[in-house]
């Protein structure tokens, strides 16, 4: 029989009540460390629960391509790419994917909002994204990772950029669903603010969901995007302390 | 804290992979002990308290219990009698109940919501304290074992000095290391013998081994397979898989309907060994056994379970009709007739039959079955109080079910009541399976007994409507109106004289029509539909119990209700002169009845009247009335009669039933009389327009929602069922064709004999039995061509037109709604095709059960009515047989079987044929006077009713002796002339306001209880929804 995706004691199916966040880790400026040889500007690794995410930043450099060159703003190209290792069952994955695409081009138009585009004319930003353990939410764990690496690489931005994701099972509003529960046939809606303008910047929902619950879910996701901003503040202040240092 | 668990899956497609998943431990779980003085427990949730000091002599302090997986997965009727309460359910125990038994967790669940019973769930899995890490090498279960021994230590530590914990568990091993640990720990009986103020608990408890069994050592069953080789064996064709349904006729006689070899088939499983233990309803692994121990299909074996105990090899082999019902062992039958007609059909080439035997059981189905004991044989010396419990053999009422074995100390006062017992395990030494006892329904022949027993037997839900359901009714309950805020949306049709037309004292009406004249010369007619989606919000409690439910079940006596009745007879009821909201289907029609419009709409409308059949009759046919309901009557007759007319164009079909209605006796609710109903031309009426909507609604939800729209098909009835009628309407020179509905409609319409009347019925009455049950199914689920309603001559068909006693009409309004665009924010499982494919299977289950609890109420109440009396009346043969033949009595609606044996000493075989059956000719001839038996030839009949043993679980059936003609031997003498009326007392209590009331029901009573495949959907094909309503209608008037 199908459980419950919140069950009638409160708990989801890993332990979490439903308005509980997965653990988070994060580590920025990997590129000085490890990825030194990738020669990237900037770079950012996120855990949300078991769901991995590796963020490179290059640029602002020469377009690669002339005819990508804008004359009063930088281009932005968004790579996002599901390593074949990432879930149970190992899959290679075409690169013309095109839910890889599509997600691919919900980061750019994301970011080209928010990054200073003018400040670069005629050059390009590189966004790599590699999900390396897929565990549910690799969007908002994607959104997440790019912002942390962005700031890593210097790249001026209007603000922060948090998301966090938020479901509907049997009655409750849940937030920053995970791969189980996505099975279980939940919507989920990824939200994406600007916490200092509190502006929603992103949102994204690919079933259905009621209206009547709408509401709810979303009052949820913006919760967490709050929390999630202030992990993500004090991750890249302690940052920049220890650069300073 | 952070665990992590990983396990390994094997997919579908067959390759391994390796799960990992968060598991977040926390410190905020309580204990849910009321005087626990704990932070945490005390912002948590408290349901318990602690069972007082002497609740139990085996544990006099005051205690919480703490019962293993297997306590609850089989000692559930322990669980929920009232002594047990304060107990902690670990969710170790609960999560691997709802693994193995999805019946056992909602049991749980129902448990653990009531407050009363102090149970409560206990999150261990998550409490960092209680967590148990599986070490190496320790198997799934003894790592479960360890974390609920692990749980009741944190407990024992946990709670304030005073209360203990004890663990319950049948596994000694586990109570031996839970002892060890210092804790309490008894076995299910050791705690229910202490419970001494319950001493009937001890009759419940399930056993779970046999090996106490001495008695049964006579057989040995071969041992079922292991799941996982089970599982290889279906992977690799070895073993086929299907759900068991054993014979009415013999309970040694299995079939299962499979795929072998890519072709879907019925395989036979016949005898004890081959069987396995597979009881009815099971889903089984079955082997095929190789193809010399195959059947030819043959004909029909009956075998009256009733008659034979169990030596059972013993076979009434009948011939023709049915051949498709039985095929003929071979191998198992020792019997010399049988051989003989063995070889007889193998000469005639014939299909070969699959047999098998069951490997496994896949998932059993025990339900609890209500029945019987055997009286206990030794009253006389044992002496009152008998403390010492016996084994006593259970007879249950449904005759697929093996007798089963119960350990009682209340074997005396048992005997002579109907009792609910569980299957708790067949042993492989054990010739019959064990149980226990559940409870006592009430005395054997008690009507209100019986009619528990009806529902029960038939899983209808007829307890009361939960608090939580009627807290979702209108706050204003009685005094809701209809308001300003309701209008949004809705046309306004409250200046229209719409009327509806219903059975006498009807008080759920959910449709009602009105017609006029447009300025364009057309016609606008308008059927109007109660608005039950307005006050059922998909989802909400009310809405799962009336789906749960899926229809409103009548019996003869009693309506048990699919909504609560604020809403069915008041809220949602169009009454006359009260403003309702409705759903209106809208048509455009022109002179001729063709439609060149349609519009849905929800709506208000204010009913000008609401009119029995007789009034609306008596409106059309008088010529004078010229008020606008009476003209709206006679134009919506005349439109329903050319549209008739097209539709029996078509090849609709008009079929019969021969329905009877019980006159009830208005204080003891004693069946006084039987009549027959009719038909009126404003029944034809009301039929005609909802039948239009159904069609018209059909289409619409179907364009909009091609892939969940919920549908009702009814699919052709295959050839072979209408061999057996095509050649005994031959013998009468009459030819049917079935070949497509209209040539059947045709062919009907020609079979009429000049001198008897009532022929024309019978064939009509034959032909339903052929036809195939009309069910629902989603829309995405099969294609377009398969959609066809054959009973209807439609391409397209739902139910629409009656959402206050059947669910899917609920349904197809959400959907219409959502069509519309009046619901714009429809729920996701609207569009969920799996969902509805799920739901349509669950109304076809509560349908199909609900009119068999409708047939059993009938044939209750038949029984009833015939108590004390014996008739002698006039009858038609509708089937010869070998031994016998089957006559239906159109009087009363009933059909009996006449055995043309000579009652032999039981258990013989050779009682003497006083009539000699003819094959070729189809008839019974009696030697000595030549008196003959033909089909559709009249007899007469005496009718009356008799006990059947205790083996027979004491039903009371009827029993049906010839009169007429006369057969030595066999005939028995005339009744004293005895006119039925008069026999009856009338003691109709004519209270004023209330009258007599009359009670209707719906199908053909049958004696002998013969649901087979072909059981039509008589009230569908005919009346697509009046039929059966009337019959429900009728008893609403009492209440």
């Amino acid at each position: 029989m199908k459980s419950d995706v919140v069950s009638p004691e409160g708990f989801r199916c890993d332990g979490r009540r439903p308005n509980e966040l997965r653990r988070f880790n994060c580590d920025m400026g990997t590129a000085s460390g490890g990825y030194a040889g990738s020669g990237a500007d900037g770079a950012a690794y996120v855990e949300q629960g078991n769901t991995r995410c590796l963020v490179l930043v290059f640029g602002p450099k020469e377009p690669s391509m002339r005819s990508a060159v804008l004359h009063d703003r930088a281009t932005l190209s968004v790579e996002f790419n599901i390593a074949s290792f990432s879930s149970g069952e190992r899959k290679t994955k075409l690169r013309k994917d095109k839910r890889l695409l599509e997600m691919a081009s919900i980061i750019k138009s994301t970011f080209e909002s928010v990054i200073l585009m003018s400040s670069f004319p005629r050059s390009e930003i590189t966004i790599q994204i590699q999900i390396l353990q897929f565990d549910g939410g690799s969007l908002h764990t994607a959104v997440n990772a790019t912002t942390l690496a962005l700031m890593n690489a210097g790249i001026p931005m209007e603000d922060y950029v948090v998301a966090c994701s938020a479901g509907f099972g049997n009655g409750h509003p849940i937030l920053d669903v995970n791969y189980t529960e996505e099975g279980m046939d939940v919507p989920v809606i990824s939200l994406g603010i600007t916490p200092r303008s509190g502006k929603v910047i992103l949102l994204n929902l690919e079933s259905r969901l009621h209206l009547d619950e709408f509401e709810k879910v979303v009052t949820l996701a913006r919760d967490g995007c709050t929390q999630m901003h202030e992990i993500l503040d004090t991750a890249v202040r302690s940052s920049a302390e220890a650069l300073a240092r | 804290m952070l665990q992590s668990r990983s396990h390994v899956r094997k997919t579908r497609k067959g390759s391994v992979i390796k799960v990992v998943r968060e598991l977040y431990l926390r410190e905020d779980i309580g204990c849910g002990v009321g005087v626990c003085a704990d932070a945490v427990c005390a912002s948590g949730v408290r349901t318990m308290q602690a069972l007082p000091a002497n609740a139990n002599k085996r544990h006099a302090m005051p205690h919480i219990i703490v019962p293993d997986t297997n306590m609850f997965l089989h000692q559930m009727d322990l669980l929920e009698h009232k002594a047990f309460s304060d107990v902690v359910v670990l969710q170790t125990a609960l999560d691997e109940v709802r693994h193995r038994s999805t019946q056992m967790y909602a049991r749980l669940r129902a448990i653990t919501a009531d407050v009363d019973k102090r149970f409560y769930v206990f999150s261990n899995e998550f409490m960092r304290d209680t967590f148990v890490k599986r070490v190496k090498d320790e198997s799934p279960n003894d790592r479960n074992d360890r974390a609920i021994r692990e749980a009741c230590r944190w407990y024992a530590k946990h709670l304030p000095s005073g209360i203990s914990v004890v663990l319950i568990s049948d596994d000694a091993d586990n109570r031996r290391k839970a002892t060890a640990d210092g804790m309490f720990a008894y076995s299910v009986r050791e705690y229910v013998e202490g419970l001494t103020a319950f001493p009937e608990l001890v009759d419940m408890i399930a056993v779970n081994d046999d090996a106490d069994d001495a008695a049964a050592k006579k057989i040995s069953y071969p041992d079922h397979l292991t799941p996982s080789q089970i599982t290889a064996g279906l992977k690799s064709g070895a073993f086929c898989q299907g759900t068991l349904g054993i014979s009415f006729h013999n309970f040694l006689e299995g079939s299962i309907y499979t795929k072998v070899d890519g072709e879907d088939t019925s395989v036979k499983i016949i005898g004890r060994t081959h069987l396995n233990r597979g009881v009815h309803g099971d889903v089984v692994a079955v082997r095929i056994l190789p193809k010399s121990e195959w059947l030819r299909q043959g004909d029909n074996v009956v075998l009256d379970a009733e008659e034979d105990d169990e030596t059972l090899e013993k076979v009434d082999p009948n011939s023709l009709l049915d051949a498709s019902a039985a095929a003929v062992p071979v191998p198992e039958q020792d019997d010399e007739m049988q051989t003989e007609e063995t070889e007889q059909r193998a000469a005639k080439s014939g299909d070969w039959v699959r047999t098998g035997c069951i490997v496994g059981i896949i998932q059993r189905k025990w339900r609890p079955f209500c029945g019987t004991i055997e009286a206990p044989k030794d009253v006389s010396s044992d002496s009152g109080s008998s403390s010492q419990q016996k084994f006593v053999f259970f007879w249950p009422m449904d005759k697929r079910i093996p007798k089963i074995k119960i350990r009682t100390r209340q074997a005396k006062q048992l005997a002579g009541q109907r009792i609910m017992v569980a299957i708790d395990s067949w042993g492989k030494q054990s010739l019959y399976p064990m149980g226990h006892f559940v409870k006592a329904l009430g005395n054997v022949g008690d009507r209100k007994t019986e009619t528990d027993v009806i529902l029960l037997e038939h899983d209808v839900r007829f307890m009361p409507f939960s608090k939580q359901v009627m807290s979702y009714l209108p706050d204003e309950g009685e005094a809701w109106v209809v308001k300003e805020e309701h209008l949004a949306g809705r046309m306004d049709f409250r200046h229209l004289d719409v009327c509806s037309i219903d059975p006498p004292g009807c008080t759920d009406i959910d449709d009602a029509l009105h017609a006029r004249l447009l300025p364009n010369g057309n016609y606008e007619v308008g059927v109007h539909i109660a608005d039950v989606s307005h006050f059922v919000k998909p989802g909400n409690a009310m809405d799962q119990e009336a789906a749960t439910r899926g229809t409103t079940v009548y019996l003869v006596d009693r309506r048990i209700d699919m909504l609560p009745s604020l809403l069915g007879t008041n809220l949602c009821s169009l009454r006359s002169n009260v403003e309702r909201l409705s759903f209106s289907c809208i048509w455009e029609v022109t002179p001729d009845a063709d439609i060149i419009d349609v519009k849905y709409s929800k709506s208000v409308i204010r009913s000008r009247a609401s009119l029995t059949y007789d009034a609306a009759q008596a409106r059309l046919d008088d010529p004078t009335l010229t008020d606008p309901v009476s003209t709206g009557i006679k134009l919506l007759n005349s439109i329903a009669k050319k549209l008739r007319a097209k539709r029996m164009a078509n090849g609709a079909l008009v079929l019969a039933s021969p329905e009877v209605r019980f006159s009830l006796d208005n204080d003891a609710q004693d069946p006084l009389d039987v009549e027959l109903k009719e038909m009126k031309d404003t029944n034809a009426l009301v039929e005609e327009f909802m039948l239009l909507a159904n069609i018209y609604v059909a289409k619409k939800i179907y364009s909009v929602f091609p892939d969940s729209s919920m549908l009702r098909r009814h699919p052709k009835p295959s050839a072979t069922n209408f061999e057996s009628l095509i050649k005994a309407a031959a013998e009468y020179g009459i030819e049917i064709d079935p070949s497509n509905n209209r040539t059947l409609s045709d062919s009907l319409d020609k079979a009429v004999l000049a001198d008897e009347p009532y022929f024309n019925k019978l064939i009509r009455i034959m032909t339903t039995r052929c036809m195939m049950q009309a069910v629902y199914f989603c829309s995405g689920t099969l294609a377009p061509e398969d959609f066809w309603h054959y009973g209807l001559a439609t391409d397209i068909y739902t139910h629409f037109t009656s959402p206050i006693r059947r669910y899917a009409d609920l349904v197809v309004h959400r959907l219409l709604a959502a069509c519309i665009g009046y619901d714009k924010t429809y729920s996701s499982d609207l569009v969920d095709k799996v969902k509805a494919s799920e739901l349509s299977d669950v109304l076809n289950f509560r349908h199909r059960n609900a009119q068999q609890a409708s047939r059993s109420s009938v044939e209750l109440f038949t029984n009833l009515f015939f108590k004390n009396k014996v008739i002698q009346e006039e009858g038609f043969v509708i089937r010869v047989m070998k031994n016998g033949f089957s006559v239906i009595i159109p009087r009363f609606g009933i059909e009996g079987i006449v055995h043309s044996q000579a009652a032999g000493p039981k258990g013989s075989t050779d009682n003497a044929q006083l009539l000699t059956h003819d094959a070729v000719a189809n008839t019974l001839t009696c030697p000595t006077t030549g008196a003959q038996i033909r089909i559709f030839g009249k007899v007469i009949v005496r009718v009356s009713v008799e006990e059947a043993g205790q083996e027979a679980a004491q039903r009371s059936k009827l029993v049906v002796k010839l009169i007429e003609p006369r057969v030595p031997g066999l005939s028995v003498d005339p009744v004293e002339v005895q006119k039925v009326k008069v026999d009856v007392v009338p003691a109709v209590v004519d209270i004023p306001g209330v009258g007599k009331v009359k009670t209707n029901v719906g199908e053909t009573n049958r004696v002998t209880a013969e649901m087979g495949v072909v059981s039509g959907d008589a009230v569908e094909t005919k009346a697509g929804s009046t039929g059966g309503k009337g019959a429900g209608k009728k008893k609403g008037g009492k209440k």
